[in-house]
């Protein structure tokens, strides 16, 4: 059976993606969304399992690599983390695949996106299912090759090769460290089988490395780099750029890929890494940092942007900081959690986004939108719904989740903790404003597209609609369904899947605490209603007056400015400096171009020889027999 | 009188020589005079086997040289049938035209 959660996806996508042309569009992409929705039914099957009879397997699939002391399998390994992981990933995979059919309709190459898709659920899936890092390493490198050829599936679009080839720089950087956390990992242990090395931490508490002459403690640093590459695949500060930008490649993708489950690898690295960073307080202030800070820069970024799917990306990049700084201050289990339901309403936001950007005919921007929502009343409903869930609506999932995320950061009770539940709430204020600009700007006010009239824009399609439902009910019910089970004082759920060294009582909570948020996000509701809709003069006066720092977050932070000039220019002219002096002007020079050059001249000089008269070849005959005689006698 | 000598021979079969080199070289009209040239050249072969056979009283060169008349005469009858050949083909033998080896 898990087995075929994991294969089933690679058949799908092997066969759609060699025999796509002679099989037809149609074919291929009932046949890989059928398979990744059996995967997902047996992924359910197998998270019941897990849940009602604590089922736990590790299978193996063959030994991969074995060289001397060092060996590495192919497995499946199950575990509760692991299931869901694999419900989350084949659930909105499958949802995501039937989605694909209604919204790439217009589009000539189906069978290669459905391909692509497989393939990525294929790489997620191993991703999830490793039971060392080296087969992590590969599902983590496969859903990132995965990433960069979807977001350049429009291959013609200048700007969609670009952002593909970011993603895939920006994560070189953190796959970096990455990799060197595994090798420091193997020198030390001499193995990278979780089970070993979760066992063997606590013997190299106080162990030191030592390089370039100063001295790191072993642990520490493991834990910060696997953090490096888990800031670079989850979109973390700093190495962030790529995520906005990779909202180039079709809306499904954008859901998908780069909001329900690639980008949330990294928490599920760090979640899974808990025994280790359990051990390393240093290393879980780090985590807990950047995440505040990455959920509160992306959210004020959020706020001015105006292409719908940049808003939501935002919004992603800080909803994975919120799970960094649950991880941060121990509450893994709290992280798992909105991994759990953020995947099902950004998913949801995402897929509604795809259908309003459908409606509107490719436009994107919200700016050109607006007044619709009595047109297409489903899609408003389904962004609602997002919406609320996003921003922690009471009882909706979200509010679950991030609530709970604040609450044990606050009980944490360290300076960090504090710090993190302030800024959360803060954060969760801006959530709210920039969310409901986001629908009030699409659905309300005015009509503003000029390209196309009021009375063309309709619903989408019934193949776009129905997965979204799905989705849909998911954001409604799975914080609340799940959260005793997740999150619960006394469930033993997470069973060994997860270390905690100190469990934080989650039982004595202060009752402002619990009231705060839901109030301030209830209040955000017609506050941005007031802003965004009724009176935009005080928008517009206040980002008249505050000129900077309204272009400072229209840039971004000029952080892609910042690493253009620190990193992007200085490396072009290095490159170009290698390419035309170093290659062209010397080693092309000096090395095939000479030598071919120099055989040509010399070949030039030799046709004259063959002039084509007879007397000179007989000349050069007799002058040969001259010189071979008169060696042959003078010596 | 002079007693001719092992050395006129020589100095007549080289000034042969010479002048079977010299046709072919300094001739720009005609190959037939080239295929000429290079009988004078044989024959000049063949004037110092006689003479060299003679000399030293040993029969051998002059055997030699009737096997090189067969093989000349051969040899110009192969060398004019390609003249011939190469005249219905060009419509001219003119030396200085046939270049078709030419790199």
């Amino acid at each position: 059976m898990e087995y075929a959660i994991v294969f089933l996806p690679l058949i799908g996508s092997i066969i759609s993606g060699f025999f796509g042309k002679r099989l037809g569009d149609q074919f291929c992409q009932i046949f890989t969304s059928s398979l990744v929705a059996v995967s997902a039914i047996l992924s359910l099957y197998i998270f019941y399992l897990v849940i009602f009879q604590d089922y736990s397997s590790n299978k193996l699939i063959f030994n991969w690599i074995s060289s001397g002391n060092f060996s590495a399998n192919w497995s499946i390994k199950v575990d509760p983390l692991t299931a869901v992981m694999l419900v989350v990933i084949s659930f909105i995979s499958s949802l995501i695949h039937f989605y694909s059919i209604g919204y790439m309709d217009h589009d000539p190459n189906k069978p290669r996106f459905m391909s692509y898709l497989s393939l990525f659920t294929f790489a997620m899936l191993t991703l999830v299912t490793a039971d060392n890092f080296l087969q992590l390493f590969f599902g983590w490198e496969g859903v990132g090759l995965c990433s960069y050829l979807l977001i350049g599936f429009w291959y013609k679009k200048p700007s969609a090769n670009s952002a593909a080839i970011k993603a895939f720089i920006v994560n070189r950087v953190g796959d970096f460290g990455f990799a060197i956390g595994i090798f420091l990992i193997f020198f030390f242990y001499g193995t990278v089988d979780y089970n070993e090395v979760f066992q063997q931490t606590p013997e190299f508490l106080g162990k030191q490395v030592i390089f370039l002459g100063i001295e790191f403690n072993l642990i520490t640093s493991i834990c910060l780099l696997l953090f490096l590459g888990s800031m670079g695949k989850s979109a973390q500060i700093m190495l962030h750029t790529w995520l906005p930008d990779a909202m180039e490649g079709p809306t499904p993708v954008s859901a998908l890929i780069h909001a329900a489950t690639m980008v949330t690898a990294g928490v599920f690295l760090v979640v899974r890494c808990s025994p280790i960073f359990e051990y390393s307080q240093v290393a879980l202030n780090v985590v807990a940092v950047v995440g505040v800070i990455t959920a509160f820069f992306a959210a004020t970024v959020a706020l001015v942007q105006n292409d719908i799917k940049k808003i939501i990306a935002y919004s992603t990049c800080s909803q994975l900081g919120y799970m960094f700084f649950a991880a941060g201050v121990g509450a893994y289990h709290v992280a798992i959690f909105h991994l759990f339901t953020h995947a099902f309403f950004k998913a949801l936001l995402f897929l509604g986004a795809g259908c309003v950007i459908h409606s509107f005919k490719e436009e994107q921007d919200i700016r050109l939108m607006g007044g619709v929502w009595k047109k297409i009343p489903f899609t408003y409903a389904l962004m609602i719904i997002g919406t609320l869930a996003l921003t922690g609506f009471p009882f909706l999932s979200g509010y679950y989740s991030k609530d709970a995320i604040i609450e044990f950061a606050y009980l944490k009770g360290s300076t960090v903790g504090l710090f993190a539940a302030g800024m959360g709430i803060f954060t969760a204020f801006l959530t709210a404003i920039y969310s409901w600009r986001l629908i009030f700007k699409t659905f309300h006010g005015k009509y503003n597209n000029k390209e196309s009239g009021l009375s063309s824009i309709h619903e989408s399609s019934s193949t776009m609609l129905i997965p979204s439902l799905f989705l849909a009910i998911g954001a409604i019910f799975a914080g609340a369904l799940f959260k005793e089970m997740f999150i619960g004082q006394n469930s033993d759920f997470w069973d060994s899947s997860i270390l905690f060294l100190q469990s934080i009582d989650h039982e004595h909570v202060p009752y402002w605490l619990l009231l705060i948020t839901p109030l301030i996000v209830i209040f955000a509701i017609p506050v941005s209603y007031y802003l965004f809709i009724e009176n935009e003069k005080i928008i517009k006066n206040f980002v008249f007056k505050n000129q900077t720092l309204y272009n400072f977050l229209v840039n971004k932070w000029y952080f892609d400015e910042f690493y253009n000039f620190i990193f992007v220019q200085p490396i072009k002219k290095i490159g170009l400096f290698l390419w035309k002096k170093g290659d062209l002007n010397t080693i092309d020079r000096y090395g095939p171009d000479g030598l071919s050059k120099l055989v040509k001249i010399l070949s030039d000089k030799a046709v004259n020889f063959q002039s084509g008269y007879l007397y000179h070849y007989a000349f050069v005959m007799l002058i040969g027999f001259s010189i071979l005689l008169t060696y042959l006698i003078l010596y | 009188m002079i007693e001719i000598g092992l050395g006129h021979y020589l100095t007549l079969a080289a000034i042969i020589f010479v002048i079977g080199i010299i046709g072919i070289f300094l001739n720009r009209r005609n190959v037939i005079i080239i295929l000429m040239s290079i009988e004078l050249i044989l024959l000049a072969v063949n004037i110092n086997l006689v003479s060299f056979s003679i000399y030293l009283q040993n029969i051998v060169g002059q055997v030699f040289t009737m096997f090189i008349l067969t093989v000349a005469a051969a040899e110009a009858a192969v060398g004019l049938a390609i003249i011939v050949i190469y005249y219905k083909n060009k419509g001219s033998i003119h030396v200085e035209q046939i270049s078709s080896l030419k790199g």
